[in-house]
């Protein structure tokens, strides 16, 4: 039972790692950035390369992955994403063009594999992490055996959750990106940079993603297409979480995490997944703005 | 839009298939002679170069052109040099319908080499069967398939399991299993084999279960194998997902020692993508491995890693039966009489070969492959350490989850006696 419900908790916890950036841009900046998922990718190629070449470990890699995709995503802020606000669709479809010249860009290496040039870790092919020894295997406490890479997750998304919130909710920029996510023309008019914010917030929940990137690399195979269906889930947690709302998005997390879990237990994954489906429809029917709905733009 | 590519193929297609009802050997024949005039024969090559499944694609297509190569190297067959058409089915089972359509119809190629997945081979073979044309198919398979048309050189369930589970059961005196695959055909037929064979052994089945495909969350999975009391997981999990799975399995405190991984799909390219220290002790069931210890296959590794320019590029069973078939074929044109995929087909019935792995023979009766199992238990560098294999070369029995034995075979080159499979 305990067994489950840490499962479930884990679930939830990988949910709102990469639900935690998406919250950010489609809560506040209202871009459906269906690049996000590159971005995760990317945080997972910096943990590759960074290991194969600076011979880093995962605990390095998470900050320098943070600046890599932060910065990444500011590029796209400023040459794409920009001209496009206020028109929902249309950030779609561009982001979802850079998501495809991001995957293909690591796939052939940045072009270099035209020349003949290889660089090791990029690539079309399946790359791997090493975890350090630390983090493989379990823990006891009592009588129980505890995942070490899953509770190592769980407690890096506790933090960043809490970071985020901080910045949020405790910061002048924090004021200033709620005051954007209510009104931003009235935020304009208040003297606030809304360009300026929009930028720093968007590379901040690209930067979120490339750290959801590195603790993915961990335990799943790194390869370019892999962000492609975490965007997905992502969707899922931010839509019923309502957009907008960090509170909400965390417990849509751990809800799910946890109808997952326990589903799989006592059925099989296939049915959870269909059943974490269901439920995601369920609450968007019954109230289509989420369950905790913010006024805004 | 006008007339787009593909509503052209389908025409095509179906002016094609109208020709060749009336007059397929006359049509046939002189696209035959037409090549062998040329001096060149061509065959069409159909991986997918692009998209999720190209990572193992590509090493069938570089194996396949490695093959192409060495033969025209050697003096081509029967003089002629081979021109290999390389298309991309893109991973996906329509683009290799249409691709396979243009090498057939307007390439007029008489064989096609190609395909990884079941999804593939099913989305091409009406193209081979509707023009009777000639398809080698290098994958291992779930069976379950008796075509005139293709010609099959990877293992069938029963070249996987029929060593294996005794194996498990006699050698490593494990009797309770836990069968996990991915949510697909292959897993499933491989798990109703490996049934038959776990109560004829025995042992018993405590679990089936599935995760869908290219999904990599274990966590459920594996705390179930921890609670369910098995002392063995036979796994039919593939892809991606393999990765995954292993490396939960050793962060859920699951050993391969007490309770071992025993799996039919685990290579060497998903060994050297999850990190070889999560497979420590596991064991996987091919008729070739990269380890295999003889001077051919040591030369043959070499060779590869030289034509991709790879020199820690690793060899997997897939790959090397797209080398082999090759031969094979090229045997099979040098005994035809003329280069039509009927006459091709006629002559590859009985042919032997020494590949890689070992000594191979195509089944007169169901185009399938004789190969000999082989057991390796994996090693901390990555590679396999045979630790059992057949003496011989065993019998290809693509219905053995039905029924089918020796003595008794479903799919004969009659075709498939429908009378015999009970479903």
């Amino acid at each position: 039972m305990l067994e489950v419900l840490f499962i479930g908790l884990s679930l939830g916890s990988i949910l709102l790692l990469v639900a935690l950036g998406l919250a950010i841009t489609y809560g506040a900046m209202g871009v459906i950035n269906m690049a996000h998922g590159e971005m995760v990718m990317i945080g997972a190629y910096v943990t590759v390369l960074s290991g194969i070449w600076l011979g880093a470990n995962i605990f390095v890699a998470i900050p320098l992955a943070f600046i890599v995709t932060a910065l990444l995503g500011l590029l796209i802020e400023r040459v794409v994403v920009r001209k496009l606000y206020g028109r929902l669709l249309d950030t779609l479809l561009a982001t979802w063009g850079v998501a495809i010249l991001i995957q293909q860009a690591v796939r052939l290496e940045f072009g270099l594999s035209f020349l003949g040039i290889h660089i090791q870790g990029l690539g079309p092919g399946l790359q791997n992490v090493s975890v350090p020894a630390m983090l493989q295997g379990t823990f006891a406490i009592g009588s129980q055996d505890i995942n070490r890479y899953r509770t190592f997750i769980i407690l890096v998304t506790a933090l960043l959750a809490l970071a985020t919130w901080f910045i949020v909710y405790r910061t002048s920029i924090g004021t200033q990106v709620r005051a954007i996510i209510r009104n931003p023309k009235m935020a304009a008019a208040c003297g606030i940079d809304v360009t300026r914010i929009n930028a720093l917030t968007f590379a901040f929940g690209s930067g979120l993603a490339g750290v959801a990137g590195v603790m993915m690399s961990g335990f799943k195979t790194v390869f370019p297409d892999m962000g492609t269906s975490m965007v997905v889930d992502g969707f899922l947690v931010v839509v019923m979480g309502g957009v907008g709302s960090l509170l909400g998005s965390v417990l849509s997390a751990g809800i799910l995490g946890e109808i997952n879990g326990f589903v799989a237990a006592a059925t099989n994954d296939i049915l959870a997944r269909a059943v974490v489906f269901g439920v995601v429809i369920l609450i968007i029917v019954l109230k289509p703005k989420g369950l905790f709905a913010l006024k805004g733009r | 839009m006008g007339i787009s590519r593909r509503s052209l193929m389908k025409n095509a297609a179906a002016l094609g298939a109208f020709a060749g009802a009336g007059l397929p050997n006359l049509w046939i024949k002189n696209a035959g002679m037409a090549q062998a005039a040329a001096g060149t024969v061509n065959v069409g090559v159909l991986f997918s170069l692009t998209g999720g499944l190209s990572i193992i694609e590509k090493s069938l297509h570089d194996a396949t052109m490695m093959a192409i190569s060495e033969i025209n190297a050697a003096g081509g067959v029967k003089g002629m040099k081979i021109n290999a058409i390389a298309e991309d089915g893109a991973s996906d089972p329509k683009t290799y319908n249409e691709k396979a359509s243009k090498l057939v119809i307007q390439d007029r190629v008489p064989t096609v080499f190609g395909s990884y997945t079941s999804a593939s081979r099913k989305a091409v073979l009406p193209v081979f069967e509707k023009r009777n044309n000639l398809y080698f198919y290098p994958t291992y398979y779930e069976g379950f398939e008796c075509s005139k048309n293709v010609v099959y050189t990877g293992a069938v369930p029963n070249q996987q399991l029929s060593n294996f589970i005794p194996w498990i059961i006699k050698t490593l005196g494990k009797k309770k299993f836990f069968i996990v695959g991915s949510n697909y055909i292959y897993p499933r037929e491989m798990a109703k084999v490996s049934k038959i064979l776990i109560e004829k052994n025995g042992g018993e089945w405590i679990a089936d279960e599935y995760l869908e495909l290219g999904h990599s969350e274990w966590g459920s999975m594996v705390n179930k194998i921890k609670g369910s009391g098995c002392d063995v997981v036979l796994s039919n999990v593939v892809g991606d997902s393999v990765v995954a799975f292993y490396r939960e399995y050793k962060n859920q405190g699951l050993t391969h020692d007490k309770l071992p991984i025993c799996a039919t799909v685990t290579s060497e390219i998903e060994i050297a993508a999850m990190g070889p220290e999560y497979a420590v002790g596991s064991f996987t069931s091919f008729p070739y491995f990269q380890a295999i210890d003889t001077d051919r296959n040591k030369a043959f590794v070499e060779r590869y890693r030289a034509f991709v320019k790879d020199p820690k590029a690793v060899t997997h069973h897939a790959l090397e039966s797209s080398y082999f078939q090759v031969f094979l074929w090229k045997q099979a044109v040098e005994k035809a009489a003329e280069i039509t995929p009927t006459a091709i087909r006629e002559a590859v019935k009985g042919q032997e070969f020494d590949a890689p792995n070992g000594h191979v023979k195509i089944d007169p009766d169901n185009l399938h492959t004789y190969l000999t199992p082989r057991i390796a238990q994996w090693l901390p560098d990555g590679q396999g350490k045979i630790i059992d294999a057949y003496k011989e070369p065993v019998v290809p029995l693509p219905y053995v989850a039905y029924g089918e034995t020796e003595s008794n075979l479903f799919c004969t080159a009659k075709g498939l006696d429908t009378a015999k499979l009970k479903i």
